[in-house]
């Protein structure tokens, strides 16, 4: 009955059920599911009644995180805030402000506890207690611990959170750490990615209310099926790489040829995420970073991202470029010159030969021709 | 022509020649058989840069070049109504016929699925989108207006009367063909390398005169090779009741003389116009093979300028070589020996590729050598009528040429 209810609430919201069908499949794809039970669990956790209550802090972030949840595309933001989740808590996106907005947060920790998600974006500055970033006059460093105590999961998303990003970076004056480094007990599902893609952040999501589990995460805290793989094995430019075609400056032949970037500094080769198969903006057409020219700049990585200089090479992992490449130019073709020069020479010999003798035969008819008109004469 | 009779040599089989070409034929079937066989790749040094070579540029573009005597001297006699050429013509035509035939066996050696060639001839796989389809269709056409040319020196030999008279009502039209057709493959075989674009070398890349290279080259080498046949033959003949035919080729090379003006006025002209110019003196492989070619065409012009020389059947004959040289060298250079397909890619035939071109070549002679010793095609002095002998003159050609 309520997942009746809640097809009825797509309909008034102009969502069709083929159309949500297609958003399940896209999230079980993008989570690396296949078959037609898991769409139909993913349309199944999404349809039930209660919406899994979500609470989002932000930390000393930019906002883009947000902004880039804000352009997701499949499912778009209203579809997330109003069918697949609760959003109790944001400081962006609450209509409320000011008292208001922060006592509901405290009342939703305290109705949902155990049950909400903790979002958070930003690093948490620990340096001369926290106080370089002051929410509800309060360090925000203790309303992500306050929130952390009852929360069912919580997702770092960013590389702020999830590893420091860049207020970690440098003299790091603030103190700035990740959220697994401040909450050192809590296991913390780390959405790395400056911004990261949505559709990671989403399909996480969605994982939690259709498994009730996190999804499997590597040793940083990642969920495999994003950061499962290094950019380097799966780039669109990989057999430019082994080929050893390399564009060495900005609009050079090879960076207009679309060559490999890694001598530009990519850092895709120490570098893990789906950003060559996900791609941004859903505008397909190759556009993530490395697809439009730039070298990835290692942004989900801790110590790359931000730390190296973009023109700096990156340490290649596994496959180390060969010091001997293929030709570019394969040879093919005119290995085997002796035999036929000796028969074209033969033919020629002969040719010239048979011509000569054509000119003598000739020469003699005609002297022939002329002494027997002589005789003729005489 | 009444002085003028086609007569067959006579004369035993198994000559020398006919041994040292027979074993030549030999080799060349083995190499067929075995590129067949094992394809392509087993046999020629053909690659993804030079998806033609030896076999295209020779046998077909030069080997074709080479068979355009019976057309050119059916534009002489049939066309310009020149009858004192007649008596070249049925060799001339045996000429073509081989050179035709063997120059389409040469494509179906050079196409990888030969096996699918029978569909080229089934109308309803007919690929009129493809530039080759014109210069294929018309030669393969040719090919049987050659042989229906020919057929009455079958017709003679065999005492055929009545089939005789009834062919030379409709000769009329294997002729026109005869003229018609080749004119259109000839050009287009030249200006089908349009296709190749870029990998051209800038010297050959013509344009739109590449078809009207390719047709004076034709013609060039069609004239030239009359010349050169005739003066072989006699040559092997040792002269005996052979007409001097010196002053007829003196005749022909007036014709060749202007043919080869206008390849230069068209040849320099385009690459003036085309600012090409600066690409003859600079010394690489393209400049040299365009000299040479320029030189085999241009020393005739200037050694038969001489009354001496071009009275001269030994002259005749070598410049005879030098223009039938020439106008190949054009063909070869256009399609292979300054085709450029890209960096790394280069060709030179293997010794079994060759063997195939040689084989094709030594068909080509002993064929023609074994067709005149039992067919009426070399033309002789007509010996005189008290000898009681029944003459059978060039009836065929004769009534066709009034």
């Amino acid at each position: 009955m309520n997942a009746e209810k809640n097809t009825q609430m797509l309909d008034c919201l102009g969502v069709s059920r083929r159309d949500f069908m297609k958003f399940c499949t896209g999230i079980a794809a993008t989570l690396g599911l296949g078959g037609l039970s898991s769409t139909e669990a993913i349309a199944e956790a999404l349809t039930s009644k209660k919406l899994p209550p979500v609470i989002w802090i932000g930390a000393q972030e930019c906002t883009g995180c947000t902004e880039a949840l804000l352009r997701a595309t499949h499912p778009t933001l209203e579809t997330l805030l109003f069918q697949v989740i609760s959003l109790e808590y944001h400081e962006v996106l609450c209509a409320a402000a000011g008292h208001q907005v922060e006592a509901n947060k405290h009342r939703a920790m305290e109705e949902y506890k155990g049950e909400y998600v903790l979002v958070v974006d930003g690093s948490i500055p620990t340096k001369d207690g926290g106080v370089y970033c002051m929410v509800a006059g309060k360090p925000i460093g203790e309303h992500i611990k306050e929130a952390a105590e009852g929360a069912a999961a919580i997702i770092a998303i960013g590389s702020c959170a999830a590893w420091g990003g860049v207020p970690s970076i440098g003299p790091n004056p603030t103190g700035a750490v990740g959220v697994q480094e401040f909450l050192p007990d809590k296991k913390i599902i780390n959405i790395p990615g400056c911004p990261p893609n949505p559709s990671n952040f989403i399909a996480t999501v969605v994982h939690l209310l259709t498994f009730k589990k996190l999804p499997e995460l590597d040793a940083e805290g990642r969920p495999k099926f994003a950061y499962g793989r290094l950019i380097h094995e799966h780039c669109e430019r990989r057999p430019h790489f082994d080929a050893g075609r390399f564009a060495e400056a900005y609009g050079d032949e090879g960076h207009r040829q679309g060559w490999c970037l890694y001598k530009l500094g990519c850092k895709g080769p120490e570098t893990y995420g789906n950003c060559p198969s996900l791609e941004f903006c859903d505008v397909g057409g190759g556009i993530w970073p490395v697809g439009i020219g730039h070298p990835c700049i290692g942004c989900n990585e801790k110590g790359v991202g931000f730390s190296k200089g973009i023109s700096e090479l990156a340490h290649v992992v596994r496959p180390t470029p060969p010091a001997v490449h293929p030709e570019v130019n394969t040879p093919a073709g005119g290995e085997n010159k002796v035999a036929g020069t000796a028969i074209l020479a033969g033919v020629a010999g002969l040719a010239a030969g048979v011509s000569v003798m054509t000119v003598k035969e000739l020469g003699r008819q005609q002297k022939e021709g002329k002494n027997s008109s002589q005789e003729k004469e005489n | 022509m009444s002085e003028h009779i086609s007569k067959p040599l006579g004369g035993k089989i198994f000559t020398w020649p006919i041994i040292f070409f027979g074993i030549l034929i030999l080799i060349g079937l083995y190499a067929i058989t075995h590129r067949f066989v094992s394809g392509i790749g087993a046999v020629s040094d053909l690659n993804g840069g030079f998806p033609w070579g030896l076999w295209i540029a020779f046998d077909l573009l030069v080997g074709t070049g080479f068979a355009c005597g019976g057309w050119a001297l059916a534009w002489t006699v049939y066309v310009f109504n020149q009858g004192q050429y007649h008596p070249m013509v049925r060799s001339a035509l045996l000429a073509s016929l081989f050179g035709y035939s063997l120059g389409g066996f040469s494509i179906l050696i050079d196409v990888g699925r030969y096996w699918n060639v029978p569909y080229f001839y089934i109308p309803g796989f007919f690929n009129v989108n493809s530039v080759l389809f014109e210069t294929a269709f018309c030669m393969t056409v040719y090919v049987f207006v050659v042989m229906f040319e020919f057929a009455p020196v079958i017709c003679e030999r065999l005492g055929w009367k009545i089939s005789l008279r009834k062919m030379n009502k409709v000769m009329f039209a294997a002729i026109s063909l005869g003229v018609l057709l080749p004119t259109m493959h000839q050009s287009s075989m030249g200006s089908l390398f349009n296709i190749a674009g870029l990998k051209l070398h800038p010297l050959w890349r013509s344009g739109a005169i590449l078809g009207p290279l390719s047709l004076l080259t034709a013609l060039i080498m069609g004239f030239a090779i009359v010349i050169f046949e005739g003066s072989i033959t006699r040559a092997g003949l040792r002269g005996k009741d052979v007409a001097d035919e010196t002053p007829l080729f003196a005749k022909l090379y007036r014709i060749i003389r202007w043919l080869i003006i206008a390849f230069f006025i068209l040849r320099f002209g385009e690459l003036a116009l085309g600012d090409k110019m600066q690409l003859l003196f600079v010394g690489d492989r393209g400049a040299w093979l365009f000299w040479l070619e320029t030189a085999l065409l241009a020393a005739p012009l200037y050694i038969l300028s001489k009354d001496k020389f071009i009275k001269d059947a030994r002259w005749l004959f070598g410049c005879a070589i030098s223009m039938m040289l020439g106008a190949a060298l054009w063909r070869m250079n256009l399609s292979l020996f300054t085709f450029n397909p890209g960096d790394g890619y280069s060709y030179f035939p293997t010794a079994e590729e060759i063997l195939i071109s040689i084989g094709l070549v030594a068909m080509e002679i002993c064929g023609f050598i074994l067709i005149v010793k039992y067919f009426p095609v070399i033309s002789f002095l007509a010996p005189k009528k008290e000898n009681g002998q029944k003459v059978v003159t060039d009836e065929a050609h004769n009534e066709v040429a009034q």
